[in-house]
């Protein structure tokens, strides 16, 4: 079912169970994640691809009622074992969200309050690291001039890509990106589709999207989701042109979902 | 079929436009009236000396409640500090730890509790609590009651105003690492800021016109408040003292503090509506 990645995976998923209190979302996930790549995970709404990212960080547990049992291995470490530092998994894989979601604090701010959760900077060292995650977030020549106003005040793009920014300035290994462009206006999520395929080179990038275009256009990797399994990995021009399974097809050429 | 005739409907909707109408008329009339009736009788009390001295013997011009004036910010002031830092605490606690959890729901159901029992109630409670074991009235038994009153005011506004806050704030906080109690501190209080301090600026407003509490506690005092460990003078038993004194110039001296405790309220309320309207924008 799944596909050997030619390199260790980045991350492994062994036989993921995940429960909201009673209801089962996720039925024995096991997957691999090529590291610096981009993998799409694709799948009708409510199959548990939102459901499935949420664990790679385990920021599901801030609702008591839910709970993940299974293995995710990140490089060989497994995060859902207890002793895992739940602060430093957070460091190594970064998130973004449906919705952007700037602070309520400075451009500036919203770059060096994650900065300075994981690192003590210098001045100049700070300021560094902000210009550089910026930049690479492609977002620098517009905001540099504006590095005290609110980030409330960027426009919705302006925004995810400060979101992205924030991610990536504390060095993570992981993206997991949720949606990222289903609030956003076309030309600006072309700006982010440009902006994923330019950071696949330093980050191994999980991303949930909706829009099948999306997934064929930015991912190396494709996974179809279905009823909380996943149905097939593979690459993405193999699922997009041969899917091994009737369902993939099915979704893909839209007779359902 | 029959179409039903809009005459009936159109009387209904007349008849409950006027009515409420006249209802909201009444409440700005009393109001209003209250707020001019006080303006008037109060304004001639208000001179320097009414700010600067304590009060004199009743029949002897000049003097002025400098005293009680002074009493009623310590008393306020101390009352803030001990029961704004327990409301919000409480308040961040039912919003952000003890939402859905049993504890969360029985510590809302009691502050709920708290916020309507009595004010006179919470005098006694402090008057059998602090002031019978001291044998004498203080300015701090005052400021315990005070507290007391304000916590569950706090804690219900900031409850709902960080319940306000998107879930999505949250999330996007921790996952980059935060641990949860600089979320909170950090990004969750930042965001609903403005609705924080008003809901406490509302609560210092209403502690500051009360009476009940203070009459148990703090009692009443002519001279300045050196200490908080004695009788302590503050306006609103001062007023109650004065008003219903038969001398003229006292019940001319208790309009003025009605009319200082009612402007500061109002000025208070008013600063609190601004930041919301600020928040806003």
């Amino acid at each position: 079912m799944t596909e050997a990645a030619p390199e260790r995976p980045k991350l492994s998923v062994r036989g993921l169970d995940f429960y909201y209190g009673e209801h089962q979302a996720l039925f024995d996930n096991t997957i691999d994640i090529a590291p610096a790549k981009v993998t799409a995970v694709i799948g009708p709404s409510g199959c548990g691809k939102s459901t499935h990212i949420r664990v790679f960080n385990r920021i599901f547990e801030l609702y008591r009622d839910q709970r993940a049992t299974g293995q995710v291995l990140l490089d060989g470490q497994d995060i859902l074992a207890p002793a895992f530092d739940l602060i430093e998994l957070r460091r190594r894989v970064g998130m973004i969200f449906q919705k952007p979601t700037p602070f309520p604090m400075s451009v500036f701010e919203n770059l060096a309050y994650g900065i300075r959760l994981h690192y003590r900077p210098t001045r100049s060292e700070l300021h560094g690291r902000v210009e550089a995650a910026l930049k690479a977030a492609a977002l620098w020549d517009e905001v540099k001039d504006q590095m005290q106003r609110p980030g409330t005040a960027l426009s919705g793009g302006q925004q995810q890509r400060l979101c992205i920014a924030r991610a990536i300035a504390v060095e993570p290994d992981v993206l997991l990106m949720d949606e990222p462009t289903s609030a956003i206006d076309p030309v600006a999520t072309a700006r982010i589709e440009d902006l994923v395929v330019s950071l696949k080179e330093r980050y191994t990038i999980v991303i949930v999207t909706h829009n099948m275009q999306q997934a064929a256009r930015i991912s190396d990797f494709t996974a179809f989701f279905y009823q909380g399994r996943i149905i097939e990995l593979g690459t993405t021009e193999q699922v997009f042109t041969a899917p091994r399974e009737r369902r993939t097809e099915d979704y893909i050429t839209g007779r359902f979902g | 079929m029959r179409r039903r005739p809009a005459t009936g409907r159109k009387i209904t909707d007349g008849a409950v436009r006027a009515l409420s109408l006249v209802a909201s008329a009444v409440g700005i009339f009393f109001l209003g009236w209250i707020l001019l009736e006080v303006a008037r009788r109060g304004a001639g009390a208000l001179g320097p000396a009414f700010f600067l001295d304590l009060p004199s013997p009743p029949g002897v011009a000049g003097g002025g409640l400098a005293g009680a004036i002074l009493g009623t910010l310590a008393i306020t002031a101390l009352a803030t500090l001990i029961g704004v830092p327990l409301g919000v605490l409480t308040g961040a606690y039912l919003s952000e730890l003890g939402q859905g959890t049993r504890f969360g729901a029985s510590v809302r159901f009691c502050v709920n509790t708290l916020m309507g029992v009595p004010s006179i109630l919470i005098g006694l409670y402090v008057y059998t609590l602090l002031v019978l074991p001291a044998g004498h009235f203080s300015g701090w038994a005052g400021a315990v009651a005070l507290a007391i009153i304000m916590l569950p005011l706090t804690a219900r506004t900031t409850e709902d105003m960080l319940v306000l806050v998107p879930d999505s704030l949250r999330e996007s906080a921790l996952a980059l690492g935060a641990p949860r109690w600089r979320v909170t501190l950090d990004v969750i209080f930042r965001a609903a800021r403005g609705g924080v301090v008003t809901g406490v600026l509302l609560a210092v407003a209403r502690v500051s016109g009360e009476t009940a509490p203070l009459l148990f506690t703090a009692l009443n005092s002519p001279y300045w408040p050196t200490t908080l460990s004695g009788p302590t003078g503050n306006l609103t038993v001062t007023i109650f003292n004065y008003a219903m004194s038969p001398y003229r110039d006292w019940q001319q001296t208790a309009w003025g503090a009605c009319l200082l405790i009612m402007a500061s309220v109002l000025g208070v309320t008013i600063l609190a509506r601004a930041l919301i309207r600020e928040k806003r924008r």
